[in-house]
């Protein structure tokens, strides 16, 4: 028995327009190319994707199921910008074999830095899905898969039953992503780990025409898929939505890819999809996963430094979390609203220098000409918040 | 004409590409020059003479740092360069030829230490003409007066025979009269020299030394590559001077191979002087290594005084005014900061008046034209470099503010920002977005730290050795390609 696990990230961020020291209006975000950016993103993927899905679940009732992770940000676009995919979403959740993910409403990476904003922001966000989905979620995922030990504490002490773990070689050693974990001390909570060579096949290699494996058919990976039998039960596919279509496009044959492989699992009879709580009901963790320091899916080192990687991303995160108390007793929900937009990982994303000169995915989801200038924009809008602040 | 040189074959040191032998430079590591056997070079076996006009102590500008930049990286990787230049002092009009070794210079001018005495293939020539570029709007002026005369007079240099050169006067008193006479004097008497040397392909940098590299690639049938630092528009904006653009554009037409120091630069070359791209090659810059910047004894002015620099000729093409104007504006949300503008040129009295004018006169400083330990001082003093050029061919001085460990911010407008990733860089008239940086500099110190760490390993890994292999290749594809060409037309017959 082997069960495909499908999860799918959806997010996108409130980009920052450019805002000088001379600026002085409360006016941060670039309105007009987030709306811009949504319309793009609905018609390459979030709209094909969702009629896709809705209607393989229609074509095997109660046996095709996936998860999702909407971030806060991203519904509130939505709503906004783009209510015609909110409506497919909603007909995804009526399926009932679709589940839906908890994390920080804001996509933060509040939890290096606050653990009450932490609490607060998946609060509001498992309010925020039970609000459009009619299910609360029991399953978290952080941020970019932001994991250690002491998260998951923090995270099973909130009520959440399973976390969604990076695979990532150095933590499992031996072992395979392909079984249930838990973690230290805590045999109740389970770990869910990226099988992240099957993952990236799909989301990074699927085009690669330099790839040995291209082309990718349905029919491969459902016999790879196969192959862990007697060797795990599942496999767990995590990835960005937005390979559909949009980081592959749909000439590369993604869709077709997407639309076949129910069948093709399907045509070994020990092989079915499963959700994250079902694999939980399912399945009993084989052994323990200690991971005392931070891990995250981002770039090969698998751990912060996309985002904690230089001087001036730490000093943003910083300066940012300092007025955490002050914003709180200001009282006002529009200071407050954005200083948690601000949180959002994607503007200490983009002031990484790691990779800047080698012109590689940083650079593609980076709005910025250079990390340098992301940087300064994030500080002078900072420097607004603070003076509004003090009035 | 020169039997001497004509004699001389080629090919005792024309490089075998299919050889596969790979180059070692000078006993240090090779590897990283050699990917296959097709590249490896033979730069041990070239001996290039190179036509410059200015090369340390003589320097006005950028050029004489890179021609001797470029020199010692050629000398490095084991490459022989004889480097011709006009010898900037005045007098001796009796003697056409002065051969000077470097510690013959050094005796001449012990003020000025920067004499190469550590390049063990190179010999540099002084011969007696007097070419002096950027002397100022109205010297230059006049030199483009004294050019378009000629120019009616007569055909330009290059194409004339440089027999007829050896009649023209040779007097220092002539100079700011009689420019172009000093150009075709220069070429003659490179002509000259060059008779006593053998030698594989002849290198021109800029406009000045053209006319002598055709007359010479035309009495030695040796191939001509000419190296464009700067374009008249670079010099003159949209004013261009017909003159001086027909010398270059000539330059590069009857050139067999030109090597620009930028994209922006190549994009002139094929837009404004019509040749194709693919005979065009971009070479960097780069910067001498092994520089160690002393971070413990920075120099400040006052305590708590924030320093924002501004390093080079004071001139329209390299952006005073909008300098200033961002300064004013870094004054309107900052106190503590004081600009030094440091740099001599035509616009230097205008920018001090309009400074003045500007109520930000007691915040900007003028220490006038800085040499040696003076600029290394005030790399140190400095929080923060700016190049605000309107127009910039390439821009050294980048690169040696970084390697002083000083943080920068470039104008868009300039090759080296095709280079560079750790700086920060504007479009120079966009004063609004220069203040935001500046200020985003001073205040922050997380972004200085940032830009010195990225920027001090970025700088370091520009090496001249680089550039030289560089062109070296260059070369060897303007040889072989004449090899080929005088090779099939006596296959046929047979």
């Amino acid at each position: 028995m082997a069960s495909v696990c499908f999860y799918f990230q959806v997010h996108q961020p409130y980009r920052l327009r450019r805002y000088t020291i001379f600026d002085s209006d409360a006016d941060y975000f670039d309105e007009y190319h987030n709306k811009q950016i949504i319309h793009k993103v609905a018609e390459k993927c979030y709209l094909p994707t969702n009629r896709l899905i809705l209607d393989l679940i229609n074509k095997y009732p109660g046996r095709f199921k996936v998860a999702y992770s909407c971030t806060g940000v991203l519904i509130e676009q939505l709503e906004r910008y783009a209510p015609e995919v909110m409506s497919t979403f909603h007909a995804l959740a009526d399926t009932g074999s679709v589940e839906f993910l908890a994390e920080t409403y804001y996509h933060s990476l509040a939890f290096l830095h606050s653990r009450q904003e932490f609490a607060e922001q998946i609060s509001l966000h498992s309010d925020l899905i039970q609000h459009h989905f009619n299910q609360r979620p029991s399953i978290f995922r952080n941020t970019e898969l932001i994991y250690n030990n002491d998260l998951a504490a923090f995270v099973a002490q909130m009520g959440y039953r399973g976390i969604l773990v990076e695979g990532a070689d150095h933590i499992l050693g031996y072992r395979s992503p392909n079984f249930l974990y838990h973690p230290p001390g805590d045999p109740n909570t389970t770990l869910l780990l990226k099988n992240y060579r099957l993952s990236d096949d799909i989301a990074f290699r699927f085009s690669q025409r330099s790839w040995a494996e291209w082309p990718l058919t349905a029919e491969k990976f459902a016999d790879w898929i196969h192959q862990v039998n007697g060797n795990g039960y599942t496999v767990n596919l995590f990835m960005d939505y937005e390979t559909f279509g949009e980081h592959q496009w749909a000439d590369t044959g993604i869709f077709t890819f997407l639309e076949h492989l129910p069948e093709q699992i399907f045509a070994h009879p020990d092989d079915n999809f499963k959700t994250p709580s079902e694999l939980i009901q399912a399945y009993q963790p084989s052994d323990q996963l200690d991971v005392p320091y931070m891990i995250s899916w981002a770039d090969t080192e698998r751990d912060l430094s996309a985002w904690l990687g230089n001087a001036m991303q730490s000093n943003a995160l910083y300066e940012l979390y300092r007025l955490e108390q002050q914003v709180k007793d200001s009282q006002d929900d529009d200071i407050l609203r954005d200083w948690r937009r601000l949180q959002t990982s994607d503007h200490f994303y983009y002031m990484c220098t790691k990779y800047f000169a080698d012109g590689d995915v940083h650079k593609y989801f980076n709005p910025y000409e250079s990390p340098y200038d992301s940087y300064i924009n994030f500080m002078n809008v900072l420097d607004n918040l603070r003076a509004r602040l003090r009035r | 004409m020169t039997p001497s040189i004509k004699s001389q074959t080629r090919s005792s040191f024309c490089p075998d590409p299919s050889a596969g032998v790979a180059f070692v430079a000078d006993g240090q590591a090779s590897c990283s020059y050699s990917q296959s056997s097709a590249d490896s070079v033979w730069a041990e076996a070239m001996k290039i003479l190179m036509l410059g006009w200015e090369f340390p102590p003589y320097i006005s500008g950028g050029l004489g740092t890179a021609c001797y930049g470029l020199t010692k990286g050629m000398s490095q990787i084991g490459a022989q360069v004889l480097f011709v230049l006009p010898r900037p002092a005045a007098g001796q009009a009796g003697s056409h030829l002065q051969v000077l070794s470097p510690s013959d210079l050094q005796a001449i001018n012990a003020a000025s230490a920067d004499i190469p005495t550590d390049m063990p293939n190179v010999t540099i020539k002084a011969v007696d003409a007097l070419l002096q570029p950027y002397t100022g709007q109205a010297q230059h002026a006049r030199h483009l007066a004294d050019l378009q005369a000629i120019q009616q007079a007569g055909q330009p240099a290059g194409e004339q025979q440089p027999a007829e050169f050896v009649d023209l006067p040779a007097s220092a008193a002539h100079y700011h009269g009689d420019l172009l006479k000093e150009v075709r004097r220069y070429a003659h008497l490179v002509t000259d020299l060059a008779r006593q040397h053998t030698f594989d392909i002849i290198h021109a940098h800029d406009w000045m030394t053209y006319p002598a590299g055709l007359a010479l690639a035309k009495a030695t049938k040796k191939p001509l590559v000419v190296h464009i630092h700067s374009t008249e528009f670079d010099r003159s904006g949209q004013h261009a001077n017909q003159a001086v653009y027909d010398i270059e554009r000539q330059g590069m037409h009857a050139a067999d191979r030109v090597i620009a120091v930028s994209h922006l630069t190549k994009s002139i070359c094929t837009a404004r002087y019509g040749i194709s791209a693919d005979k065009v090659e971009v070479v960097y810059n780069a910067i001498l290594n092994g520089h160690q910047p002393l971070n413990d004894r920075r120099i400040t002015i006052a305590k708590g005084e924030k320093i924002v620099l501004f390093l080079g000729r004071i001139t329209m093409q390299k952006g005073p005014e909008y300098f200033l104007a961002a300064a004013k504006k870094v004054l309107g949300v900052m106190e503590n900061v004081k600009f030094i503008m440091a740099g001599s040129g035509d616009m230097t009295r205008r920018t001090i008046e309009l400074a003045a004018a500007m109520g930000i006169g007691h915040k900007v400083l003028f220490p006038g034209f800085l040499r040696g330990q003076d600029v290394e001082k005030v790399y140190r003093m400095a929080d923060l470099y700016v190049m605000p050029s309107v127009s910039e061919p390439f821009g050294i001085a980048p690169l040696e503010a970084m390697s002083n460990d000083v943080p920068v911010i470039i104008s868009k407008q300039s090759g080296v920002s095709e280079l560079l990733t750790h700086v920060l860089s504007v479009d120079f008239w966009d004063i609004d977005e220069m203040a935001n940086k500046i200020v985003a500099v001073l205040r922050h110190p997380p972004l200085q730290t940032t830009l010195r760490q990225h920027g001090s390993f970025e700088v370091r890994k520009l090496s001249w050795q680089d550039s030289a292999q560089q062109c070296i290749k260059v070369y060897q594809s303007v040889l072989s390609g004449r090899a080929k060409r005088s090779a099939e037309p006596s296959a046929d017959p047979a």
